[in-house]
């Protein structure tokens, strides 16, 4: 077998490991976390009476290993089961919010990626001139303020004041396309000044200690032009530490981006995730906690086999 | 000038006159606020309702984990949802009285143990089916029955049985209770086919809407229902957005995306005041934020030390910092002048540092950091309330400490738990239900472990006392002692504070719950 | 080589040091008590309060000085701790290779794949809130972050010819680690310090937001944002200036990095 075939197995099999070790903590953790569903959904209503009844229907009563085991039991059969607390389907609901989730994801790594790595490149081209500075100075400015003033700085100024824009990125499936892009402007505008700082500075760095290498001298003395150098020669040699910022920022793009779904009132799956810890909806905590590791664990393979893929030394291990 | 009052009132009516520019007008006419605010009013009722529209509300309080069964709703979204789908018995409206719904009248046996409640006829559920007093009876058992997982259980105990007798249901209580009829109010016992024993979370009531789109957390669509019985609710269709972040929800009204929304933080109330197209609508009502101690447990079984508390408290402070004038002094026991019977003579408790230092002193504490448990999400602004409290108490050398919990698992693990914490009260519509709660030595949510006999006995008394002055004269009584022996710290009351377009009409604050207890949707319409 | 140092470095150690020294100096520098309640809420800059008061009225200048007492020390302690596990750990993973990097990768995974908002909100549910507490779950959290930059850069670094002729002079892994690796490793570190601190000051502010950092009346720059941030859409700059300060101080700290990383990249040169 080819090596890298293997070692996509390898990881592949790995993955669904990590997966289940990642689902038995997940549950572990939301259970040692204080109070129950039943608690949580009576909140101050509660009486002793109200909290048995409920926790016997939910089925709280049920020791806590047999009810990780049930639901493990459901998951192989592709049954996710229903929400304890509002008895909806979780497939359904999940579905909903992660079609929104990756939806707003997809489009702020699309401008966000090619510009970060973009604007990496212009910064070493222009090292130490006046776009390098720039570039450096906006995008740290970008990424040390808060996101959530940045959101609701660009709510004033665009959807209040202007008129531009819309302050709720509300989405639903009665919109077309032009509409959805149009409700998500905001929060991808500001997801992309958050996420763009690291991506580039990374570039940059790594691409630097790659100019010091020998054989970009030498490529220099063969006479090829700056960028040429940067784009054949320096670039390849640099992917390793490149993907891999690239990569923690598309999982923070799907996984970490609650803030900004606050902000603009976004349905996605941060807000769900959050709502279903605080009323301790197990199963659903355990979907959603399961869907999130399986995106980061599969960007992580990815970016772990580009790495290799891009550098011949890992390529052919000897 | 009464004509150019008539102009302006006609103006008002037809909706071309927002209630600021109305009062504003008529102020350099010479009118009072208070005159020209009822004019408004009258006014723009004259003028009557118009139809139709899409009316969008942004409410803080939504969470995907909701659920249509009216037993499960605890936030403000699911509490907006039972008003547009279901209706209640009776409701209570802006004056404290008994409003019918689906009752048509209500009677009682003269010892106040036997209330009757006529159903109204030809009521239409959405599903087609026709309201009986059967359906009354049974929605009563879904919350009340030994399976109830109901959030009005505790407000049912009191039933002894319940009986459908033609068109007419009926009550027998285990003990007289001259309120029943309020707590027939309360807005979980929204009336279901078969009381919502077969599919309680579907939204099939009598209300004036119909259920649409369904999208916890996110916003519930709602359309007009074309065989609703009452003449009331204008509107083509209805959406409650639910937007948890009051920045979020001032922003969206500002831009437009929504018409109304509660909860405006009062620090900002004044400046969304001056939007040129909106309205900040305020309601006094019976809701207070307070600090609960334990009046059971060491230290606070003190009194001294409850009074030394009690008394290092900067009142009119907090309501200016926390509330900004939205809302009014509280004089540490449950109950203001949104209550009827409410005894204004009570006197009320001051911020006096040397008393609170003479009692400190009397109460021998030993100096020991008292422990206060606060969380933002108690109520809007605890940790602020807590931190002005912990500066004057260290004025009168009482050396509080603050100890700030998370938001989440508050009410459960902190709330009616621990001696010492920050917490909200909604209130109630009577002083008996108020007191009943949380106040009777055997309520489950007596939350300050306020434990007296003769205050319980009192309370029994009250309730079958049909006499409106004698049991007014009960009630102060009850309230003194709540506020010089109990362990409730009573800072503040709060309005609801509310924003609304002025492109709606029709604007009746209803001191029971915000947006005007629920029935913004019935009672306005674009003007 | 103070001589050498550019303009840009420059201002950035100034605002640093500017910083720190505030942060030292508090409690003689602040013109108030931290939780002193001195005017109304929300005045406007004037001689008695530079920056204005704050949402309850307590002076803005004065908990902008302790704010960033707390901020700076959590944040500094929590970098240093994340740098020290997460780089040491990393190194040694891709050194040893085999079992070894797969139990420590895997364990690394397993940890960042559970969304950080369920681990801090258990943590800190379970164990009380204090500073250190804080300092531990936060540096802990985000050396997992560093582990896995360490190790890739260590990796590529490990299978370079003049490493695997260390290795064939019979070096050990300790001496391969300090000699080879960590020098040439050190510039995409350096340029991740810098960024990691200010994820780290924004780490605390989240934290704040969601009702778990530090214990009221103590504040951090991310709470005062938060405690003020209802006036921003209404034009008061309350909220602002803590925000102005962490953006500085990010800028600031990453000048410096960037000196010190053009000063590694320069020493490295000599051997190209």
């Amino acid at each position: 077998m080819h090596p890298i075939i293997k070692l996509v197995v390898q990881r592949l099999s790995l993955g669904i490991l990590l997966l289940f070790a990642a689902s038995a903590m997940i549950f572990g953790l939301t259970e040692a976390l204080p109070g129950d569903a039943a608690q949580a959904v009576l909140g101050q209503t509660a009486t002793p009476e109200s909290l048995a009844n409920l926790r016997e229907e939910m089925g709280l009563n049920e020791p806590a290993i047999s009810r990780y085991f049930d639901w493990l039991g459901g998951i192989m059969t592709g049954d996710l089961g229903s929400s304890i607390v509002n008895r909806l389907d979780i497939a359904e609901s999940v579905g909903k919010r992660l079609g929104n989730t990756l939806f707003l994801a997809f489009w702020a790594a699309v401008v966000s990626v090619p510009l970060a790595i973009f604007l990496g490149l212009l910064a070493v081209r222009y090292r130490d001139r006046w776009p390098d500075k720039l570039i450096s100075a906006i995008t740290l400015t970008t990424i040390s303020i808060p996101e959530f003033l940045i959101g609701y700085v660009l709510v004033y100024f665009l959807a209040v004041k202007m008129g531009w824009g819309t302050a709720l990125a509300m989405v639903n499936d009665s919109m077309s396309l032009g509409q959805k892009l149009n409700a998500i402007a905001l929060p991808v505008l500001v997801l992309t000044l958050v996420v763009l700082a690291h991506m580039m500075r990374m570039t940059r760095a790594a691409i630097l200690n790659v100019m010091q290498s020998a054989y970009i001298e030498t490529a220099e003395l063969k006479g090829l032009s700056v960028f040429n150098v940067i784009a054949k020669h320096a670039f390849p040699n640099a992917v390793s530490p490149i993907v891999n910022v690239v990569m923690l920022n598309l999982a923070y793009l799907v996984v970490g981006v609650v803030v900004v779904e606050v902000v603009f009132v976004y349905p996605g799956m941060g807000q769900f995730l959050v709502d279903a810890v605080t009323k301790r909806d197990v199963p659903v905590v355990l979907a959603c906690g399961v869907i999130f590791a399986a995106i980061y664990i599969g960007l992580n393979m990815l970016a772990d086999i580009i790495s290799i893929l891009a550098n011949p030394r890992l390529r052919h291990p000897k | 000038m009464t004509n150019e009052l008539d102009y302006l009132k006609r103006r008002a009516g037809q909706g071309k006159l927002s209630r600021r520019e109305f009062l504003g007008k008529t102020s350099a006419l010479g009118v009072s606020a208070a005159a020209a605010g009822t004019m408004f009013a009258t006014a723009v009722h004259a003028e009557g309702p118009k139809k139709g529209g899409d009316f969008k509300i942004g409410s803080v309080g939504g969470e995907s984990t909701n659920s249509l069964d009216p037993a499960a709703a605890a936030s403000q979204v699911p509490y907006h949802n039972n008003y547009q789908w279901g209706d209640t018995l009776v409701g209570v409206d802006g004056s404290g009285a008994v409003t019918n719904i689906l009752a048509e009248s209500i009677e009682s046996s003269a010892d106040a143990k036997t209330w009757m409640f006529n159903i109204r006829k030809d009521v239409e559920f959405h599903n087609g089916k026709t309201l009986t007093a059967e359906d009354v009876v049974k929605t009563m058992e879904r919350h009340s029955n030994e399976d109830s997982k109901s959030g009005a259980l505790g407000i049912m105990k009191g039933i002894e049985s319940m009986k459908a007798e033609g068109d007419v249901f009926s009550v027998t209580l285990k003990d007289a209770n001259a309120d029943l009829p309020y707590l027939m109010a309360d807005y979980h016992l929204m009336i279901q086919p078969n009381g919502g024993m077969d599919a309680p979370d579907t939204g099939v009531g009598t209300g004036p809407y119909k259920m649409e789109v369904n999208e916890p957390g996110v916003r519930h669509v709602y359309s007009k229902f074309d065989g609703y019985w009452g003449s009331d609710a204008h509107f083509d269709s209805v959406e409650i957005i639910a937007i948890n972040d009051s920045t979020a929800r001032t922003a969206a009204l500002q831009s437009g995306q929504v018409h109304a929304v509660n909860r405006v933080e009062p620090k900002v109330a004044g400046l969304l005041d001056r939007a040129p197209n909106i309205n900040v609508m305020s309601t006094a009502g019976p809701g207070h934020y307070v600090f609960i101690m334990h009046a059971d447990t060491a230290p606070f079984d003190n009194n001294e030390l409850r009074l030394a508390l009690k008394h290092a408290i900067n009142r009119e402070e907090m309501v200016d910092k926390i509330l900004r004038g939205y809302g009014s002094v509280g004089n540490d026991m449950p109950i203001n002048a949104a209550y009827p019977l409410f005894d204004t003579g009570i006197e009320q408790r001051a911020f006096d540092l040397a008393k609170a230092a003479e009692h400190y002193k009397a109460s021998g504490h030993d100096g020991s950091p008292i422990i206060l448990r606060v969380a933002d999400g108690a109520f809007p602004g605890a940790v602020d309330a807590a931190a002005l409290f912990q500066q004057t108490a260290a004025a009168a050398g009482i050396p509080l400490e603050i100890k700030r919990e998370p938001n989440d698992g508050y009410w459960s693990e902190v709330w009616n738990k621990q001696p010492f914490c920050a917490s909200y009260w909604g209130g109630r519509p009577v002083q008996d239900q108020m007191y009943s709660t949380a106040y009777l030595s055997t309520a489950d949510w007596n939350d300050t472990r306020f434990k007296n006999a003769e205050f319980d006995a009192l309370l029994i008394q009250a309730r079958a006392e049909l006499d409106g002055d004698k049991r007014k004269a009960l009630y102060s009584q009850m309230g003194t002692m709540v506020r010089d022996e109990g362990g409730l710290i009573c800072p503040m009351f709060n309005d609801f504070v509310e924003g609304v377009s002025t492109s709606v009409a029709g604007w009746n604050g209803n001191p029971n719950g915000d947006l005007m207890g629920g029935q913004m949707t019935r009672q306005c319409w674009f003007a | 080589m103070m001589k050498n140092i550019p303009l840009t470095a420059l201002v950035g150690l100034i605002i640093t040091s500017l910083y720190f020294a505030a942060a030292l100096l508090a409690s003689w520098i602040a013109p108030y008590g931290m939780a002193e309640i001195v005017g109304d809420v929300w005045e406007p800059s004037s001689a008695e309060h530079l920056l204005g008061t704050d949402n309850i009225g307590r002076d803005l200048l004065t908990r902008m000085i302790y704010g960033g007492q707390t901020t700076i020390f959590i944040a500094t302690m929590g970098t240093i701790l994340s740098f020290v596990t997460g780089s040491s750990l990393g190194f040694l993973a891709a050194v040893l290779g085999g079992w070894a990097d797969q139990l420590l990768s895997r364990t690394v995974d397993l940890i960042m794949a559970i969304p950080s908002l369920i681990m801090a909100l258990v943590i800190l549910a379970m164990v009380p809130v204090t500073v250190p507490v804080l300092i531990l779950v936060m540096g802990f959290l985000d050396a997992t972050r560093v582990f896995r930059l360490a190790r890739s850069v260590a990796v590529d670094i490990n299978v370079m010819d003049y490493v695997e002729a260390a290795r064939l002079r019979g070096e050990g892994g300790a001496w391969v680690i300090f000699r080879e690796i960590l020098p040439n490793a050190l510039s995409p570190l350096v340029a991740e310090l810098g960024l990691r601190f200010i994820f780290m000051v924004l780490f605390i502010s989240t934290l704040s937001f969601l009702g778990l950092g530090v214990q009221p009346p103590l504040a951090d720059w991310g709470g005062i944002v938060k405690e003020n941030k209802d006036g921003i859409v209404y034009g008061i700059g309350a909220a602002l200036y803590p925000a102005i300060a962490i953006a500085t101080l990010a800028i600031s700290v990453n000048l410096v990095a960037d000196w010190v990383l053009n000063r590694t990249t320069s020493l490295k040169g000599g051997r190209g």
